[in-house]
């Protein structure tokens, strides 16, 4: 039976704009600052040893140490939460961290992740090889028909993990399905949501249990800060089976405190801060905790524009006599765009892959053409973004693992900005040009 | 149905119901409460402890002893003195008897609101308590609660659903 999900308001009322400006930003009550402060404090002084043992104890909130929790830090986490609709985050250092942390509080040795085939390529290579130093396995399997996800899942299955929108693939995950399988099988469904944000989709409103991301992305937008974050929905329980014992166990470290009991839907987050970043360490500085929370503050007018830009970009390319194929969810024949007017309504988000006329070559020309695109890896920026990721970002994978994360040689991936759209097309047009003839020249 | 509408405001309460039983409560009963240090009630009374609360602990178990320095009472009608609140740390099909007890003294004790800790609920006790005259809460902590309506919670990285731009007054403790 499908998990009934959310009933309670997560918003205290308030629209989507209003909370990613106010969420987790009250004015700072001593001094007024209107603006959060940038704590820039590695720890904190105690009242007294009864206050320290009750902080140690988990027995009061505050602060003990910024690898832990800081306050800036905290401001953020509340914002990612709320705009999600879930209970708690936890935010860290990247998203490759956040994904770590995220399997943490779930994974014992031996233990499955069973993994979407399409996840980013570096998410790729941290689960199949980096991974398997902890004993940890990550089972990937074509999320397209979740059949196959059902049959991926063996007793030591402990959470299965996709992407909401697929970098670079454009793929689009059927978070519902999905939800349901995870469900059945007594396991949480983590959901990837970097390329979408919560303006575009809302993951844990169609079932998953926990959120993941790199802010390094759309949340900080501006291209200045790496982050991570997990946010838990608060809505599965631990203690449904015997799967997940570092929450519903006694936990040795904290004198035989049970999590679950003593934390209730807080456990998870609580884990991990106190355990998964106290022992890992992988901690979000203060400074890119501020960054991108005022990044956070626009992000409803970004997002719209830069899929707007994007689906304008996307329609010219397909036009486009030297670009052989457009794989963008916002165009009318792409597979996934009945699953994106689902759970994308508002656009299909503004990273998608073309592929050149001319292969491996003229993909390499057309990011080497480009004048007003910057030639990098990275996605989510205000700044229009181009790369080739055969011979970048997906180059540890083979070829199969290439062709399945939409990352073959004749592909180039763009992260389309808020520049003046026309001045995009006019870039990417004497680029194409420009790689063409080079191509020709070079046939000749 | 009057049934479903009250069990659907026991779903949610608004800040405000929450707020006025919190900044009007002084002395709390704790039926359940626990001298073992690592227990989810000893957490709890600590922390309203050091909030300015006063928390009596109910426990026939450790009756005659002292929790974080009150003694304690095998039932609430063995308290001395008066306290506005109970508060139920013990299973959910207990809570309907303490609720019982509760009310039956409530006039002599001043009790004013009974208070189900996270994961204890009973619909039919808290309708009997409502019915004579007392404030529920149920499947709520007041720690979380507390914490969560003065913006301790979101220290922790909580989605505390509190906006505000009003500055809050920063009391001495």
């Amino acid at each position: 039976m499908a998990r009934k999900h959310v009933p309670e308001e997560p918003s205290g009322g308030f629209g989507f704009e209003t909370r990613m400006i106010h969420a987790g930003a009250q004015p700072e009550p001593v001094t007024g600052a209107r603006n959060t402060p940038i704590y820039q404090t590695t720890s904190y002084v105690f009242h007294d040893t009864d206050h320290a043992a009750s902080l140690f104890n988990l027995q009061t909130f505050g602060f003990i140490y910024s690898r832990l929790t800081n306050p800036t830090v905290a401001a953020l986490e509340e914002r990612v939460a709320n705009l999600e609709g879930g209970r708690g985050a936890t935010c860290c250092a990247s998203g490759h961290s956040a994904q770590i942390l995220a399997l943490f509080p779930l994974m014992e040795p031996g233990d499955e992740v069973v993994a979407s085939t399409r996840l980013y390529g570096g998410s790729i290579t941290q689960f199949g090889k980096t991974f398997k130093k902890f004993g940890w396995q990550a089972i990937f399997a074509d999320f397209d028909d979740p059949e196959n996800v059902r049959k991926a899942i063996t007793p030591k299955c402990k959470a299965i993990f996709c992407e909401s929108l697929a970098n670079p693939g454009g793929v689009i995950s059927d978070i519902e399905a999905l939800a349901e399988i995870a469900d059945e099988a007594g396991v949480p469904l983590i959901v990837d949501n970097t390329l979408a944000t919560p303006y575009l989709c809302r993951p844990i409103e169609w079932g998953a249990d926990i959120v993941v991301y790199s802010m390094t992305k759309f949340l900080s937008g501006n291209g200045t800060s790496v982050g991570g974050a997990v946010v838990d929905s608060g809505a599965f329980d631990w203690t449904r089976n015997d799967k997940f014992p570092s929450l519903s166990e006694p936990e040795p470290a904290y004198h035989g405190l049970r999590f679950v009991e003593t934390f209730g839907d807080m456990a998870y987050t609580m884990h991990s801060h106190a355990v998964g970043l106290r022992d890992l360490g992988p901690t979000l500085a203060p400074m890119n905790a501020f960054l991108t929370m005022n990044g956070i503050e626009t992000l409803a007018l970004r997002m719209q524009r830069h899929c707007d830009n994007t689906q304008r970009v996307a329609e010219w390319l397909s036009q486009h006599p030297m670009v052989d194929w457009v794989f963008y969810a916002g165009l009318p024949d792409n597979p996934y765009k009945g699953l994106q007017e689902k759970y994308l309504p508002k656009g299909a988000g503004a990273v998608f892959t073309f592929g050149v006329k001319g292969g491996y070559e003229a993909g390499l020309r057309v990011v080497e053409s480009v004048d007003l695109f910057s030639h990098l890896a990275n996605i989510g920026d205000v700044r229009s973004l181009i790369l080739h990721p055969a011979s970048t970002t997906h180059r540890q994978l083979t070829d199969e693992q290439r062709q399945a994360a939409g990352a073959g040689d004749e592909v180039v991936r763009v992260s389309i900005g808020l520049e003046t759209v026309d001045d995009l097309i006019a870039d990417l047009d004497q680029a194409l040009h420009k790689a063409a003839g080079e191509v020709d020249r070079a046939a000749e | 149905m009057p049934e479903a509408a009250a069990e659907t405001r026991h779903d949610d309460y608004p800040n405000a119901y929450l707020l006025g039983i919190l900044n009007g409560v002084r002395t709390i009963a704790m039926v359940g409460a626990s001298p073992n240090w690592n227990r989810p009630s000893y957490f709890a009374m600590k922390y309203l402890q050091a909030k300015g609360y006063r928390v009596i602990p109910v426990n026939p178990r450790a009756a005659g002893t002292e929790i974080l320095g009150e003694p304690c009472y095998a039932s609430l009608k063995d308290i001395p003195d008066r306290f506005d609140m109970v508060d139920i740390f013990r299973a959910s099909d207990a809570a309907g008897g303490i609720v019982d007890e509760a009310i039956g003294i409530a006039g002599d004790k001043g009790i004013r609101v009974i208070w189900m800790q996270l994961g204890v609920r009973d619909d039919a006790a808290a309708r009997r308590a409502e019915d004579a005259g007392l404030q529920v809460v149920m499947n709520r902590c007041p720690k979380i609660e507390f914490g969560r309506l003065n913006a301790e919670l979101s220290w922790g990285g909580f989605n505390s659903k509190v906006i505000s731009s009003k500055r809050r007054r920063v009391s001495l403790s």
